[in-house]
């Protein structure tokens, strides 16, 4: 049996740390792992995606249509496009957060205004909320991927608490272990 | 982030590109080039943390220069790297094909990485038809695992045929992660000592002809050796009589979607295993070659008179990822009804796209901003410049490869073309292939004008160093290469450096230039703010009561001026990172920085 998680946000969201974090705690688990990010444009405000998929084998890094055990998204029309990828019957765990793209705010297209009622149509099991404000509110903004991956922690059982501590701690650099720390609990206790 | 030097531990998580540096590193390789191509740039940038354990790593200008250096460092003795994306491989070629021949002493391993799907890539090519030209054996690495291991077997290969190896890893395994067995202790460097060999080492015709013939020798004993060869195996329900024949990461997408098929993983695929394909052939009631990339192994092993399915089953374009191949499985078992995939539901229909921007305070977008005031034709290049072909900026009319910015300007305007031509290289792109093409307009009396959008970095690929930057892949100062003194020595008289934050200027640069009926060189000079991690001044905010809701300074398409109701934008304060352009643009002075007290960061 394997587990699949699909990350997604936009290029500058952190989404390859979480990436990280979520592969790392699952080899310490004792799990086989495989994951993969796109680079290539990330950093020019592009769409990122990260799939982690764990389990007895892993074997191809790749998550199909309808294959996904969690969704999680730190913006949420990017959880909207990734929709279909989710499981039937799987989580959806959707930052609150818009960021607009050149083609919005250049006017050529129209980012859409019920975004909240959408991803309820779409998403059984969903759990909204801003992590961003979360994260300023914790003193740094960047640190909405760390609550998030607090966040699936306690949806994925199959990595123990204490596992996920040490994988955050060895993800980061060291001057900021204290703060993800403390972000991942945030998120966790959500 | 990431490991520092450490005592390696048994099991790690790497991704394929970090998993091809260790290993080179564990195989006791001492030298490095490369020039940086999503998807390959990491593996240097990991490898040089081994630089104080006595690895020489660096980035060479390009690719044919990194493939010469790592033949010289081979023929000397020296274990060598290569690294290189797809389109790098057309570059170095030439030393390629002849290499081949003349061969190397210390293993040589040029990882080569596609890009199936064309993530970051101008073409779609597959380096395995290079390996066939070349004639020298391609390994395909599938996972991160499989990197390491294989890396390390390409350096035997290599050394036990006396010849370089090409290690071909594709944008999924370069950026995957999985677990890799890392060795204890590394091999200990081979010891480099040149040996004076002419027959060998020197291709004219009267040794050429022999090196050839060698050549061929060589392929036959490297095609039993690979029949046999543990990196072609068969994964999956062995004993199935539906037989797939795959490579690299595409096998192990098709065990996963169709598991109850015997799967021929090809990591060894040319020279081509054909004992192996014979026997895996025996038994089975169906046979379907399952290639990402051209139809090579397909063509192949029907060339054997082998029955097989290919490309009439599998797309010939993009990448073949497990969901292509459920479409493949879906169309071998028709009887099934097998169900389609979910697509994606109404309520995803319509959101606005995402596409790659020039970032805040890039300093290309004033440049772009300044040509949007002329009637000119723009042959632009490969790099973060590339982006301002979208709108609004719409600056770029032609993009073909690295360096054919200046040329096919020149060619452009030879030819007669009436409006003014203007050809835009990077810094990086400068000393990879563009000086030449300078040469070219001066010395054939183009008029041409040049611009090199030079950021000090090569910024696209995520901010490495080259001759320009006064700074080596190894961290040490060097010598700063001068791109007005190049150009000065190549005979370019008129040549200015105009900030393209500073509009006016610029604008008027390109006006005097542009008229010129000489060549002429504008270097649009400013550092990549993303690189030097800096703020350029005073963050920006449009006051909403002098705004006249004009939409002008929507036209230099910054990414934190932002248009969400209403006519007046507002500019995002975290974004922004205070270049001033957009000031200089708005004519009723609305734009102007915030005070001091009210900025974020
Ligand atoms: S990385 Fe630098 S050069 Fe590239 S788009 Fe961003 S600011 Fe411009
Ligand atoms: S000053 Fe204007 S153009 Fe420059 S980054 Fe800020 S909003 Fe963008």
């Amino acid at each position: 049996m394997n587990v699949s998680v699909l990350l997604t946000g936009v290029g500058g969201q952190g989404i390859l740390l979480a990436a990280k974090i979520i592969a790392l705690a699952a080899k310490e688990a004792g799990w086989s792992v495989c994951s993969n990010e796109t680079h290539g444009m990330a950093q020019r405000g592009g769409s990122v995606r990260a799939q982690i998929k764990f389990g007895d084998a892993a074997h191809s890094p790749l998550i199909m249509e309808g294959g996904a055990d969690v969704l999680a998204a730190l913006e949420h029309i990017e959880a909207l496009r990734c929709a279909h990828y989710l499981k039937r019957g799987g989580l959806a765990v959707v930052s609150a957060q818009s960021l607009v793209p050149v083609t919005v705010s250049s006017g050529a297209a129209e980012y859409p205004g019920d975004v909240p009622e959408r991803l309820a149509r779409v998403f059984p099991r969903l759990v909204y909320r801003d992590y961003a404000a979360d994260a300023a509110g914790l003193g740094d903004a960047r640190l909405a991927n760390t609550i998030m991956v607090g966040v699936l922690s306690a949806e994925i059982k199959q990595i123990p608490y204490e596992t996920w501590r040490r994988a955050v701690e060895l993800s980061v650099k060291k001057d900021f272990a204290e703060r993800n720390l403390a972000a991942f609990d945030f998120g966790r206790g959500l | 982030m990431g490991a520092e030097i450490e005592e390696p531990a048994s099991v790690t998580l790497l991704s394929g590109n970090e998993a091809i540096a260790h290993s080179a590193y564990a195989s006791g390789v001492g030298t490095a080039f490369g020039y940086p191509g999503t998807p390959s740039t990491e593996i240097l940038e990991e490898l040089v943390k081994f630089s104080p354990l006595g690895v020489y790593c660096e980035w060479s200008p390009n690719e044919k220069v990194a493939l010469e250096a790592a033949a010289g460092a081979s023929v000397a003795g020296a274990r060598s790297l290569v690294t290189m994306k797809l389109v790098g491989l057309n570059v170095a070629a030439d030393p390629l094909m002849t290499l081949s021949y003349t061969g190397v002493c210390g293993g040589l391993v040029i990882v080569v990485a596609d890009d199936p799907g064309q993530d970051s890539s101008q073409t779609e090519q597959d380096t395995r038809h290079y390996a066939r030209l070349a004639k020298v054996p391609v390994l395909e690495p599938g996972n991160a695992e499989e990197a390491y291991d294989f890396t390390a077997e390409a350096f035997e290969i290599s050394e036990r045929y006396r010849c370089p190896v090409i290690l071909r890893t594709t944008t999924c395994v370069s950026h995957s992660r999985g677990l890799v067995r890392e060795r204890k202790s590394p091999r200990a460097a081979n010891a480099v000592a040149f040996e004076r060999n002419v027959e060998q080492f020197v291709p004219l015709p009267v040794w050429g002809r022999k090196l050839r013939v060698k050549v061929e020798e060589r392929l036959d004993a490297q095609a039993a050796d690979a029949a046999r060869s543990a990196l072609n195996r068969v994964i999956g329900a062995q004993d199935s009589r539906l037989g797939i024949i795959s490579h690299g990461v595409t096998a192990y997408h098709c065990a996963e979607v169709i598991p109850e098929a015997a799967v021929l993983k090809t990591g060894w695929g040319f020279p081509f295993p054909d004992e192996l394909f014979i026997s895996f052939a025996r038994g089975k009631d169906r046979l379907i070659v399952v290639e990402e990339g051209d139809p090579i192994l397909e063509e192949h092993v029907k060339s054997l008179g082998l029955a097989c399915e290919g490309k009439g089953l599998v797309p010939r374009c993009g990448e073949i990822t497990p969901s292509v191949i459920y479409g493949v499985k879906r169309r071998i078992f028709p009887e099934r009804e097998l169900p389609e995939l979910p697509a994606p539901p109404p309520e995803a229909q319509g959101l606005p796209s995402r596409p790659p921007m020039l970032c805040p305070g890039c300093p290309h977008r004033g440049m772009f901003y300044a040509l949007t005031h002329f009637d000119v034709v723009v042959c632009g290049d490969i790099g973060c410049y590339s982006l301002g072909v979208f709108p609004p900026l719409n600056r770029t009319d032609t993009i073909l490869c690295m360096g054919a910015g200046f040329t096919m300007a020149h060619g452009m305007q030879k030819a007669g073309e009436k409006r003014p031509v203007v050809g835009i290289v990077g810094d990086s792109t400068f000393f990879h292939s563009g000086i030449t093409g300078l040469l070219d307009v001066v010395y054939n009396k183009g008029i041409s004008t040049l611009i090199v959008a030079d950021n000090r970095i090569t910024a696209m690929t995520g901010h490495q160093e080259h001759p320009g930057t006064g700074i080596t892949l190894m961290g040490e100062a060097t010598k700063q290469a001068s791109i007005e003194a190049v150009a000065r020595a190549c005979g370019i008289d008129r040549i200015r450096v105009c900030s393209p934050y500073d509009q006016k200027g610029f604008t008027e640069a390109l006006r005097e230039e542009l008229a010129a009926e000489e060549p002429s060189l504008i270097i649009s000079r400013a550092p990549c703010p993303l690189h030097v991690k800096r703020r350029l001044g005073p963050v920006r905010m449009i006051l909403q009561d002098v705004c006249k809701g004009c939409g002008a300074c929507l036209k230099c398409g910054c990414p934190a001026i932002e248009l969400t109701g209403g006519k007046k934008p507002k500019i995002n304060p975290v974004a922004c990172m205070g270049c001033s352009l957009c000031s200089g643009i708005c004519r009723f002075g609305a734009i102007v920085p915030v005070q001091e007290d009210v900025q974020r960061r």
